[in-house]
This record gives structure tokens, sequence and C-alpha cells, in this order.
């Protein structure tokens, strides 16, 4: 019961946060200098083709006239349609959404793993020179940030010592059979493994960039989580009982210092999602945060709403998730 | 954890004063760019273009870091990008420090209404994608040195909200401001005068941790041609411009990049650094 | 012929020349029950930790033996001192608040040594746990193992860890001021629950305490401590008549009796203490010089 009044009152409160986002957005955007209209025709348009044409998009009326016949179309699923590619908002939008999240998921999974790795191997190895080293690594990882990352990759494993793709998504050649824009999972699905290798040739080295900064604050507050429960009656009678160091932390330690380290991490998993935007321009990765700085450039109005939203929607769901796995993890929050 | 605590210690000094060292010589290589770089940053020779820096054999002499595709000097502009990356850093870092410490500062003691408005624009600003927003804000505000300041501020402004907030609700929850308002302190002095000192280190830390946040941001808009004009050089438009010819010339990209590296680092450092200096519990 | 031998047992805090434990020495045959008995600092516990293998890291232990069955443990190597022990011996903890992994339920926590250091089939531990749970008088014994720790009280919780100490049918129990952290109502059904396991499993047990009535209660012999030396070792019926130690002699005045447990305690004199330290700084300069 608990659970779910906690569950209704994330949902208003995330329903206030996504209309916030909304208005911010819109105003902000209304207020770019330069008229898009004028750029999309061709030169020499008279005046009247530009008004026609501003009163098509509604560019004509107010702001908060423009905004409520906006918000009106959301709630029905239409987020307008894009000035420069003159396709529907949401139809651009759904078919970049599938890269970017691979993208995400597959940089949080090396964070996980690398983080993993590094708080584990840490606290196995409490007071000696290897952790002291596996926190001067963390620290470093931590100061720098993705942009950065992705440069140095690009550098030493693209330029240097070329193991990876640098730039896109796949190789253009490539035949690809698929009906949707997952590529990474349809490829598993289909058997395709020669496009899958393609596919992670590709996406490494930018997931990589995004996953460093994380892995490292997963490394620290994990490793922080397991040597305090260290210290707790219970893991000192699993010793008793014959275990190892190794079976004590997976086991005993392990599944109590996740959980305050689960939250944290939610919010620095939004971090990343934010930080597809510039990877994903560094490695010119066809996905959303690449689609969006195009849009700002051209100055496409309807197409940098529907994008910010939807980066919203992201952040606030990834949070939602994040909240109910905690409580769902949480024995104690169960049984409530 | 004493032991962790001790070794943290021990590494403070040579962190603080390489860092420092670092940004010191970088401070006077901005303040100095005219006296220092051996040619013009925006002075193009197509036919010195893509000169290799001076220990490959095909160097030009006199251009030490090599040239770019337009035949400019590297380390001149390095050293002129020095210019606009530390005076982006020191200026948005302490606006968006002092907004965003007085508005934590003020909902974590004040609570009631304040905090309710602060903490929701809070959620609201942590569910934009940063660099989208500040690419938005530029493309809104136009290209220009004021822009990008006015943008690292609008965006990070949370950054010390959140973490001020906190903390000031920490210390607001302990005995000793209570009693400070029972001899007599209103509540603004009693912010100012008992809970400020005790937030003080860890705005240090942000503030120089934001300056190093502020350089990236500069970058990154100069990476994606959104910067100030492109006559003036940046770290973040000659990595842009390098990106295209680093098969090529890598030392275009190579070098900038290793100056920006060096620099974020090093404000990180320093704010850790001073962190453990300044923490009373950890003096 | 004792079960646990330990003889010449000298710890100290790590890097340093502070002893922890002061050439200590005693033995505990099958079926008995022997009290550690101190005050807090005395190093009861260290003895216990020691031979389970779980001393903190700051902690060495530089000169000794630990026998455990005819074995010296310290001449082992870890993983095989650690599998030895998890064969034949068993801890009953002090604080059963924090003995139990929270996130583990109670099944598992009882069966994990039968199933993993011992080879035991999952239905076998089972029933062998359900079993337990009746010796150790818990009613509906298919519920508790299905709980979580925090769904259960604090004695409940150390009926489980007594039962989960049984489980393997070990030889020695240490148990480490098992009721301290309890509840005085619940603190002598506990006890009574650890005499009567204790008697059925014919178990050498280990008892440390700071409380000298649950000693003459339980324990068949004891080894009174004072600065990690062993200041007086002896058969319970000879030390409760006669204490020979002026420390021991004052530990039993300072014990506030069931029959008038309001009566004035006299805390242990500082002549006394004067003494013992003397005794403490005597052992440690014929150490020194050795």
């Amino acid at each position: 019961m608990r659970l779910l009044r906690t569950l209704l009152f994330r949902l208003v409160s995330t329903a206030v946060t996504l209309v916030g986002v909304a208005v911010i957005v819109f105003v902000v955007i209304r207020i770019v200098p330069g008229n898009p209209i004028a750029m999309m025709l061709p030169p020499g348009a008279t005046p009247e083709d530009i008004a026609l044409l501003t009163a098509h998009y509604g560019l004509d009326k107010s702001i908060p006239e423009q905004f409520f016949i906006w918000a009106g179309g959301v709630l029905q699923g239409d987020f307008g349609t894009s000035i420069t590619a003159r396709q529907p908002v949401l139809t651009l939008v759904l078919g970049r959404l599938p890269a970017t999240l691979e993208l995400s998921i597959m940089a949080l999974v090396i964070a996980v793993i690398l983080g993993g790795a590094a708080a584990l191997t840490g606290t196995r190895e409490r007071g000696t020179k290897i952790e002291a080293g596996i926190d001067v690594t963390n620290g470093m990882a931590l100061s720098i940030p993705d942009f950065l990352w992705g440069l140095i990759l690009i550098l030493l494993f693209g330029v240097a010592w070329p193991l990876f793709h640098i730039s896109g998504r796949v190789t253009p050649s490539l035949d690809l059979p698929f009906t949707t824009d997952f590529y990474l999972f349809e490829s598993v699905i289909r058997l395709r493994f020669d496009i899958w290798a393609d596919i992670v040739s590709h996406m490494f080295l930018p997931a990589l960039a995004l996953a460093i900064p994380l892995a490292a604050i997963i490394g620290q507050l994990l490793k922080q989580s397991l040597k305090e429960t260290m210290h707790f009656d219970y893991v000192t009678l699993a010793r008793t009982k014959g275990y190892g160091e190794t079976r004590v932390i997976t086991r005993e330690a392990l599944p109590n210092a996740v959980l305050p380290t689960l939250t944290l991490v939610g919010v620095q998993f939004t971090f990343l999602i934010g930080g597809t935007v510039i990877i994903e321009r560094l490695f010119s990765y066809q996905g959303l945060g690449n689609m969006a700085i195009d849009a700002v450039i051209n100055r496409d109005l309807p197409l940098i709403q529907g994008i910010v939203i939807l980066f919203a929607v992201i952040f606030t769901v990834v949070n939602l998730v994040v909240d109910l796995t905690y409580a769902l993890l949480n024995p104690r929050l169960r049984h409530a | 954890m004493l032991d962790g605590r001790s070794q943290v210690r021990r590494r403070a000094g040579p962190r603080l004063w390489l860092s420092g060292g670092w940004l010191t010589a970088l401070a006077l290589a901005a303040i100095f760019a005219s006296f220092l770089s051996p040619h013009d940053p925006l002075a193009q020779d197509l036919f010195l273009g893509r000169m290799p820096p001076f220990w490959v054999d095909s160097a030009e002499p006199g251009y030490f870091l090599g040239t770019d595709s337009l035949g400019r000097d590297v380390l001149s502009r390095i050293l002129y990008g020095s210019r606009v990356a530390l005076t982006v850093a020191l200026i948005a870092g302490t606006l968006t420090c002092l907004i965003g410490a007085s508005l934590g500062l003020l909902a974590g003691y004040l609570r009631g209404w304040v905090d309710v408005v602060v903490s929701r624009l809070i959620d609201i600003w942590m569910a934009f994608p940063p660099v989208l927003f500040s690419i938005l804000l530029i493309a809104v505000l136009g290209p220009g040195l004021i822009s990008i300041i006015i943008a690292i501020v609008v965006i990070d402004w949370t950054r010390f909200a959140r973490v001020v907030r906190a903390e000031a609700m920490a210390q607001g929850a302990m005995d000793y401001p209570a009693s400070a308002q029972v001899a007599g302190r209103t509540r603004l002095s009693t912010m100012l005068v008992e809970i400020l000192p005790n937030v003080l280190p860890t705005i240090v830390a942000l503030l120089t941790l934001e300056m190093g946040i502020a350089v990236i941001v500069e970058a990154i808009l100069s990476f994606v041609n959104l910067s100030i004009s492109t006559d003036d050089p940046t770290w973040g438009g000659m990595i842009s411009e390098g990106r295209v010819s680093i098969y090529q010339a890598w030392w275009v990209i190579v070098f900038p990049l290793i100056t920006l590296f060096l620099t974020v680092l090093s404000f990180s450092q320093l704010g850790e650094g001073l962190k453990d200096r300044f923490d009373p519990v950890l003096r | 012929m004792s079960f646990l031998s330990i003889s010449n047992l000298s710890v100290r805090i790590a890097g340093t020349t502070t002893r922890l434990l002061r050439d200590v020495a005693l033995s505990v045959s099958p079926g008995e029950v022997h009290g550690l008995v101190g005050e807090s600092g005395a190093g009861k516990s260290m003895i216990g930790k020691a031979v389970l293998g779980i001393l903190p890291r700051s902690v060495e232990i530089i000169s000794g033996q630990i026998e455990l069955d005819g074995t010296d443990l310290l001449t082992l190597p870890p993983a095989e001192h650690r599998r030895r022990i998890g064969q034949s011996c068993a801890l009953i903890p002090q604080d059963p608040m924090t003995a139990l992994n929270p996130s583990r339920r109670i099944g598992p926590q009882i069966t994990d040594r039968l199933v993993d250091i011992l080879g035991w089939n999952r239905a076998k531990a089972r029933e062998r746990a359900v079993e337990l749970l009746h010796e150790v008088h818990i009613p509906d014994p298919d519920r508790i193992l299905r709980s979580y720790p925090h769904e259960l009280s604090g004695g409940m919780r150390q009926r489980i860890l007594i039962a989960s100490a049984f489980a393997a049918e070990p030889k020695l129990i240490i148990a480490d001021e098992p009721t301290t952290a309890l509840d005085v109502t619940v603190q002598k059904q506990i006890l009574k629950l650890i005499k009567e396991m204790q008697e059925r499993h014919n178990t050498a047990l280990l008892f440390v305490t700071h409380d000298l009535g649950v000693v003459s209660k339980i324990c068949q012999s004891l080894s009174v401590l004072y600065g990690g030396l062993v200041v007086e070792a002896t058969d319970v019926h000879g030390f409760f008549r006669a204490p020979s130690h002026a420390y021991s002699r004052a530990l039993l005045a300072a014990t506030p009796k069931y029959t008038d447990p309001e009566a004035s305690l006299t805390p242990v004199p500082d002549a006394v203490i004067t003494e013992v330290n003397a005794q403490v700084d005597a052992v440690d300069r014929e150490w020194r010089g050795g």
C-alpha cells in the first residue's frame, strides 16, 4: 500500500516536471532569433509566401496560444512536423531513439562491469597497493568528462592503433535486413553475427567514453559500501562457516552493498544519457543527440521541442525505474 | 577508514602543487599570450599547411607544435585559446557558484516555500540533457563569450544548489544554529555566520570543479561551432578542426587535447585537494 | 585428550609491540563447557576470533599454537584453516540483530554450510533445518525458513543462530557473549537453550562472557582474563568456593547475586588493579627480554 502511494506521488511529480520542461523549452525556442521559415524557402520567396508558411506552422499566433495548440496535439500523439525534414516529429524521433537507447545501455553495461570489477577487487585487496591504484585510477576517470574520453579513445584506438570504427553506427555498405531500428538487438535475434560485430565495433568506443566516468562512480561508491558492509557480523559469521574471501564478498556483502549504490547510479545514468548528445556528435553516430544538434543549428523548432521532451521523459522514467527496483530489491520495503 | 584518509592526506600535497602549478602557468600564458606566441594565431599561410611538430624531420623551423591545415601556428593558437578558456572558467564558475550556492543555502536553511520552489526548479533542470540545453541556449543567445557564460550559469547552478541545499539542511538540523538564534541572532545572520562557514569547504571544492566543467562546456560549444566567433582561437575549435584531418595531421588535435586534459584534471584535483585541506573533519 | 588446545598464544596490534593476548594457554575437552571471563577489553573475544581465523586485519598472531583435534591451525594455509573451521567449529555471535544477512532468507543462512562446505544435497539440508528449528523450539519452521531476518524478533533470531551453529554437528562451538544483546527475560531462555543443545549434541563449548553468574550456571571450567593474560584457570566448583587470584576474588565480589541483584556491588579495588597490572608488566618484561 505504501509502495502504491509512493508510486502515485512520483507519477504526479513526474508529470509536473515534464510540463515544466515543456514550457521552458517552448518559451526558450520561441525567442530564437532568425526566422526558420525564411531559411526553408528558396531565395527570392515573396513576403506573402513567408506569411503563408508561417501561418501553416502556427508561428503567427501568440506563444501561449501556440503552446496550447502544441500541447493539445501532444496529448493525441502529434508532436508537429519537422520544418527541415518535413516529416512528423514523432516518426523522426522514434526512428533515432533505438540507436541512442542501444548506445546508452551498452555504456551502462560496460560501466557496471568495469565499476563492479574495480569495487570487488578493491574490497578484496583493501589496504594494499592494489586498492590505492584502483582509487587513483577511479579519481582520474572521474575527473575527465566523457567528451574528452571520447577524443582520447578516438586517438588511441581509432587512429594510433585502429582497432575500432570511430564514425557512424554501421558500415554504410552493409545490407541491413532489419525491420526495427534496434540494430544491435535485431542482429542477435536474426543470428547475423557479422553485422552484430560491425555494429559493436562502431559502438564500442562511444559507449566506453560514456561509461568511464560512470564506471568510476560505481567503483567508488560500491567499494565504499562494500567495505562498510564487510564489518557486519553476518560477514564474519560466514567466514567461520568456511567460506573464502571472494565468496563472502559476493554473496554476503554485495547484495546489501548494492542497494545504497543503486539510487545514486540511477541519477548518474541520466547524466550518461545526457552525454550521448555530444558523444554521438563526436563519433558521427546517428542517434537522437546528433539529430538534436542538427535541429538546433537548422532552427527546426518542432523537432527540438520533441527531442528535448523525449530526453526529459527518458530521464524521469529512468529515475522511476531505479526507485521501483530499489523497492523491489529491498526486502524491508517489499514486505512492508 | 583511517588508513584511507591518511593516504589521501599524504597525496594531497603534490596533487595541490602540480595542479596549481599548471593552472598558474596557464594563467601566465593567457596574460602574456601576445609576448609568448611565436606567430600571429590567425595568420594563415597555405604554403605552410599541416607542418608537423619540431621533432619530425619535415618540420618547419619556428613552428614548434606544427601548423593546421590553413598554416596557422598550433602553439600560438593554444596560447591564445587559454585566454578564452580561463576567462570562461573564472567568470562563469564564479557566477554559477554565487547564484547556485545562494539558492541552495536559502532553500536548505529557510525551508518552507523557498525550498519547494528551488527543489522543483532543480527537478525540472535535472530532466534536461545539459549539453543539448547549452547548445539550445547558444542558438537563442547567439554566439559570443557572454552567451557562453550565461549558458553555463543557467545550466549549472543546480550543481551548487543541490549539494549546498543538502549540506545546509544537515547543518540546520544540528543544535548550534538553534542555540545561536536563542542567543539573539536573526535567521539571516545565523545562516551567514553559523551555517555558511561550515558549508564553505564544499562550495570551494565545487567551485574549482565547476571551473573545469566551464572549460569543457566552452570546448564542447566550440566543437559544435557555436562558441565565440570562428576568428578567435579556442581549444574546442582547434579540436573540431583537428578531428577532420585526424589521419593526416594528428598534432592539430593532440596538442589542444592534451592542454584541455591537463587543465580539466588540474581544476578537479585542485578542488579535491582544497576540500581535504579545508575540511575541518579531516584536518 | 582435549579437542581444542591453545598454548603460548600471543597476539599484537600489527606493527606495534602492544600485545592484546599474552601467552594464553587453555584447553577444552569434548563435551566440556569452558568459560572465558573478563572485563571488556580483557581479550576474551580475541581468543575465539584467533581460533576461528577471523581476527581483524589490524591484529596479528606473533606466537603460539592453536591445536584443533591434534592439528596446529596456525601452521595450515589460510584456505585449509578455513575449511577445518567450517567443518568442525561454529560461532554463536553476540548480536543477533546484525548476525543474520538482511537480504537473504533464513533457510539458506542455516543450511548454506551443509550444502557448500559439507556437500549435502538441498533437500536433506532443508530437512535438517526443520529438525534444528524444532530443537530450538521454533514453531512453524516452514514459514520461518522462508522469512527474512527483519520479520523476526531478537530472541527468535538468536534461536536461529544457535540452530545454525549446531547444524553441521560441530565438535566445538564458540559462543561470544551470546546473551549480552538480549532482553533480560530472553537471556535466561537462550542460556537454557544453549545448555540444552550442548548437552544433547555433546559439543565442546567455549563460552565468552563477562558475567560470572552465567558461568556458574553453564560451565565446568573457566579461565579468568585480565589484560590479555590468563590470571586463573580452574574448575568451576573450586573457583566459586575459593578463587585463588586476588583479581578473581574481586571480580566475584563485583558480580550481582541472583538472590539479591540490587545488593551493593563492590567495584574491583584499586589495589587489586595495581597488583594485576604489575603482573602483566612482569610478563611483558620477560617477553621482551626473551
